[in-house]
């Protein structure tokens, strides 16, 4: 790894999507992983739904998807709405649940999704992940 | 005093009333929200009445800080980490005494309110369960805990809440739509206040 400003020898930020739908987090994941390919990905973990496969959010998703992309260097966690926001605002409230150095993005859930993840691949840290993912608001449409 | 079994009891009462009101909740939620606020409560207040009696918790701190987790993990929806903060904090500011009196709850749930709407962005007049629970909180008082005044409180709270215009949550994207319905959410918070003050009676 050359590129970007390395973090912590070598170790990438990790990227956890935190959608309503399970489909909406692990097809997000895909399209990012996609668009950041040629050469090392950061690790990405969709939170989609319920554990039943519902609508909805859960907590414990979110936790074992933060533990599983989290190598040291940050965890920056992304999020469509509602329930997914106030959801990972308590789980960080708590302290205990969530990785050190886990945050809260505050970005447009798919744009900012690519930006987080084509960033965390390059050896950005999670300051750099966090302003590539929150630019993508910036980004006018029309 | 209030010891842990009068907060076991509450919670115990308020999850019979949450499998009472549930079609209700969720009646209210499909017109302005995802009709699943019944639904949602009624499998968090299951999975707290189940974890209360397995781990038997032995402070009211201990029993509302273990409640407020359980339904952050299992509603699934912004209920969960709303009525689940509501309960953390507040016995979290009770601490581990083993009986507290009326007053101190009343204080301590003055903060679990306040971090609720810290949480949710939101304030009295945003048609949200927080129309309940701060004109609850208010009436309870500090010194004089009345659990039958914060229960009037929270009714005349929600039922407030028919005119207002929605600002917080899925009901916002009705704008003026949102305008003659109860909120459901400020239903639930009347009915656990409600639960309380029976519960206290």
């Amino acid at each position: 790894m050359s590129r970007g400003s390395l973090g912590d020898g070598g170790k990438l930020v990790g990227i956890v999507l935190v959608s309503h739908s399970a489909q909406v987090a692990a097809a997000v994941a895909d399209l990012a992983e996609g668009l950041a390919g040629g050469g090392t990905t950061a690790p990405v973990a969709p939170a989609g739904g319920t554990p039943d496969g519902g609508l909805g959010t859960s907590s414990e998703l979110i936790t074992e998807a933060a533990r599983a992309v989290d190598q040291g260097a940050g965890v920056a966690v992304l999020v469509d709405l509602g329930s997914a926001v106030l959801t990972v605002k308590t789980l960080l409230a708590e302290g205990d649940e969530l990785p050190d150095g886990t945050r809260l993005v505050d970005a447009p859930f798919v744009e900012g999704a690519i930006a987080a993840v084509v960033t965390a691949s390059a050896g950005g840290d999670l300051d750099a992940v966090v302003a590539a993912a929150s630019e993508a608001y910036d980004y006018r449409k029309a | 005093m209030l010891d842990a079994d009068f907060f076991r009891r509450w919670l115990s009462a308020a999850a019979a009333a949450v499998n009472r009101e549930a079609d209700h909740l969720t009646e209210l939620d499909s017109a302005i929200g995802d009709a699943d606020h019944g639904s949602n409560l009624q499998r968090g207040f299951a999975a707290v009445t189940a974890v209360l009696e397995k781990e038997a918790p032995q402070t009211p701190g201990a029993v509302l800080t273990l409640a407020g987790r359980q339904l952050i993990s299992t509603v699934g929806g912004a209920s969960g980490p709303l009525y689940g903060t509501l309960l953390r904090r507040t016995g979290k500011a009770l601490g581990d005494a083993a009986e507290v009196t009326p007053g101190q709850l009343a204080e301590a749930l003055r903060a679990g309110v306040a971090a609720v709407a810290q949480l949710g962005g939101a304030k009295a007049g945003d048609k949200t369960m927080l129309d309940a629970l701060e004109p609850a909180v208010e009436a309870l008082g500090e010194s004089t805990a009345s659990f039958a005044a914060a229960r009037e409180a929270a009714e005349q709270g929600a039922l407030a809440t028919v005119p207002l215009q929605a600002r917080k949550g899925r009901a916002s994207y009705l704008g003026e739509r949102s305008i003659g319905h109860q909120d459901p959410g400020a239903t639930s918070s009347a009915l656990l206040v409600a639960t309380l003050a029976e519960v206290a009676s």
